[in-house]
């Protein structure tokens, strides 16, 4: 009988799950209730986690419950240590949850919710999770080894080399994109400036507290700090009201971008314990409340999506990015969907973590398929408000106009209204001078957040909820900009030990500061290019960045299709091999767009050739000139990039396809590099 | 009532590090008791600076 239950159960869920996305794909014309997006979402994780992701375990993978896991092997209390497996589900799933699933959904609204929302489940359900959880399966399989050190020790030097580069090169962009949300956000609002300025000193006072008042009170600690961050946003209103302080942090976008470099840069440089380690719990604590919170205020308030299924900007005209709709949907959404990111915390951290094997599937599958609905829920956010509004807030002034009558003019012809009225009552509700030309998607995901909460937990107060969710928001930018910064340091550091051992040497002083430098630098100057680009910077580096977070994507899941082959399993190569070739067509096509078009909006090289053209022709503007042959080389520089992208992800794609062809003609190839099976003394693990 | 409370708290304790000290404590007499441990202070900033050695957070 409970066997027929839960059959019916099932049933329910896949009917309901269904309904629900055909109705979000056939609506046309009339508003529809953000619920029927949670509806899709959760019955689709579901359904793939119950079904698709327990055949995985049962049929590829095998996992083996008697087996010990690295974590049991090497325990040694520290870095490998069984644990509860929620636990183990919270770490990784802090370490994985970011930004990106927030700024990557908001922006491709502009092709309408439709495309972006259907990607963020088939990607998640297809393509992340398993990518995650095969990826986590691997590492836990060979001692919890890195993907860089699995792609050498399977594919050879060659997947090594490119897991390598291009783990240093997302980083470097990944850095440069939202240091440049950061400054969008920052600039000319004295009251978000004044509240970010306040979470420094709040986390080196944590970091004191912790280090040496309270060592090891984590909970207290982060209680604590979280009160003085509310106390921030405060403070930060009370700037905004004085205006002898306002003028004190009323900062243009260099002086902001400035601002970011130099506290990367000291966040690298000084001891973790002071900066970095503090603010990340205050970080992860505020995250995850924020996740509940939004969900429950969403489904309390269940809120009508406003922006239309498809705007006409999948032809590739839109102001926010340009590009058409195949492939940049698939570039922008990137980490909400599948995140190459995440392979480098599923292999290496937690597989150091896992008591059984047996927990691959909820630790791995799991955290993405959550991953994915924070994505579903900034889908809602950006879409709730105004589509006016919406492109208003997020259209840079290169495009709409840098008067507010142009811009409104302007984007109430493509048939979104609004009004100049509306955005500048907007604005002050917000406690903002403008909210015009704020790219990067913060500011508006801002004002999502805003909306919705003040409308839930009641009170007007939007002003304080729009500057807690941009505090919200830059905090754990900032977090994965200097754990980002720190990490490739040290990639970097071990770059250099080929040249000089007394660069590659991480406990000299010295050398570390050097190489911070170096790094912050790298990142910084496709920063800078972003800021002084006139279409807003995300143009350039959000395609960017997702291209480089595809590629590792790429070389992830093709590690895994080579271990799957090597395994004897070629008839469920598939399963990561279908992701592959998907991702490998959207990343060449947008490295081939990205570098080739004519169009100077899409085309790196275009876009340079044409500046260059206006500047020799004398047309540029005055303001203009001195910036503009940074930006041309910038541009080629961008160009170059992509395409090295683009190669390394094939190189390492038909290096795979050799060795797979060779096993699969009895040839000799590297022997998978499985540690041997050792009996499990964890009694639990039988349970 | 009070048992599921204990068990959320050891749960929030645990998922934030803020009992690692005590299980570290706890292993350490078990596996070498004739070692003299860490003190507490010494452990949360060795474990901090190890936690930091690696990539621990995505985008």
């Amino acid at each position: 009988m409970p066997n027929v239950l839960s059959k019916l159960m099932w049933l329910v869920i896949a009917l309901l799950g269904a309904s629900a996305i055909a109705s979000i794909a056939t609506h046309r014309g009339e508003s529809i209730n953000a619920l029927w997006f949670i509806a899709a979402a959760v019955c689709t994780y579901l359904i793939a986690y119950r079904f698709y992701s327990a055949w995985i375990c049962a049929k590829v993978l095998v996992l083996d419950e008697t087996r010990a896991t690295p974590a049991e092997r090497f325990n040694n209390g520290r870095d490998y240590i069984p644990t509860n497996k929620w636990v183990a589900f919270g770490h990784h799933f802090a370490a994985i949850a970011g930004p990106g699933p927030l700024i990557g959904p908001t922006l491709a609204m502009q092709f309408g919710y439709l495309p972006g929302t259907l990607w963020i489940l088939a990607g998640s359900v297809l393509g992340g999770c398993v990518q995650d959880m095969v990826i986590m399966f691997c590492s836990t399989r060979r001692d919890g080894r890195s993907l860089g050190q699995m792609a050498k020790d399977e594919l050879g030097a060659i997947g090594g080399w490119a897991a390598m580069i291009g783990a240093l090169m997302i980083i470097i962009i990944l850095i440069a994109v939202l240091g440049l949300v950061i400054v969008k956000a920052m600039k000319h609002s004295p009251w978000a400036t004044a509240t970010v300025l306040g979470t420094i000193p709040v986390a080196m006072l944590i970091g004191i507290y912790m280090r040496g008042i309270r060592p090891g009170r984590v909970l207290e600690g982060s209680l604590i700090g979280i009160a003085l961050l509310l106390f921030c946003v405060w403070g930060g209103s009370y700037v905004n009201g004085s205006e002898a302080l306002k003028s004190y942090f009323d900062w243009n976008d260099m002086q902001c971008a400035w601002f970011v470099m130099i506290y990367g840069f000291a966040a690298a440089a000084l001891p973790v314990w002071l900066l970095l380690a503090p603010r990340d719990y205050l970080s992860t604590f505020l995250k995850l409340g924020v996740v509940f919170m939004l969900a429950a205020a969403i489904i309390v308030l269940s809120p009508t999506v406003k922006m239309p299924a498809l705007t006409q900007f999948i032809d590739g005209t839109g102001p926010i990015f340009s590009g058409t709709l195949f492939p940049f949907v698939f570039i922008t959404i990137a980490c909400g969907a599948i995140s190459g990111f995440h392979s480098l915390v599923s292999s290496g951290t937690t597989p150091k973590l896992l008591a059984n094997e047996k927990e691959i599937r909820m630790i791995g599958y799991g955290s993405m398929a959550l991953e994915s609905f924070v994505a579903i829920m900034a889908v809602v956010a950006a879409t709730v408000m105004e589509p006016g509004v919406y492109f208003a807030i997020n259209s840079p002034a290169g495009v709409v106009g840098k008067e507010a009558a142009d811009a409104v003019a302007k984007i109430t012809s493509w048939g979104y209204p609004v009004t100049v009225d509306q955005m500048s009552v907007l604005a002050s509700e917000m406690g903002e001078k403008t909210l015009f030309a704020r790219t990067g998607g913060a500011p508006s995901l801002a004002v999502g957040m805003a909306t919705i909460f003040s409308s839930t937990f009641g009170g007007k107060l939007l002003d304080m909820w729009y500057h807690f969710a941009i505090m919200f928001e830059v905090l754990f930018i900032l977090t994965t900009l200097d754990a980002g910064t720190r990490v490739g340091r040290f990639m970097l550091q071990d770059l250099l030990r080929h040249v000089s051992p007394a660069l590659g040497n991480v406990s000299s002083y010295p050398a570390t500061v050097l190489a911070s430098f170096v790094f912050v630098a790298a990142w910084g100057y496709f920063l800078v290019q972003g800021v002084q680009d006139p279409l807003g910077g995300v143009n350039i580096l959000w395609p960017l960045f997702g291209i480089s977070n595809q590629l590792l994507a790429g070389i992830a899941l093709t590690v895994a299709t080579g271990i799957i082959i090597k395994m004897g399993k070629v008839r469920f190569s598939w399963v990561t091999g279908l992701p592959l070739t998907w991702l490998a067509i959207v990343c060449t096509s947008a490295a081939v767009e990205k570098v080739f078009s004519s169009n100077p909006k899409v085309g790196f090289l275009a876009g340079a050739n044409k500046l260059a053209a206006d500047l020799a022709s004398g047309v540029l503007p005055p303001d203009k000139v001195a910036s503009a042959p940074a930006l041309i080389l910038g541009q080629r520089i961008d160009a170059v990039l992509a395409m090295l992208f683009a190669i390394i992800l094939w190189i390492v794609i038909l290096d795979m396809l050799r060795m797979s062809i060779r096993f699969l003609n009895g040839k000799p190839v590297m022997p998978l590099s499985e540690s041997p099976h050792t009996q499990t003394q964890l009694a639990w693990a039988r349970d | 009532m009070r048992d599921d409370l204990r068990k959320l708290w050891d749960f929030m304790r645990e998922v934030t590090g803020d009992d690692a000290y005590e299980r570290y404590l706890e292993r350490h007499r078990r596996t070498h008791p004739d070692v003299t441990p860490l003190t507490e202070k010494e452990f949360f900033a060795s474990e901090q600076e190890r936690k930091w050695d690696g990539i621990n957070r995505c985008c």
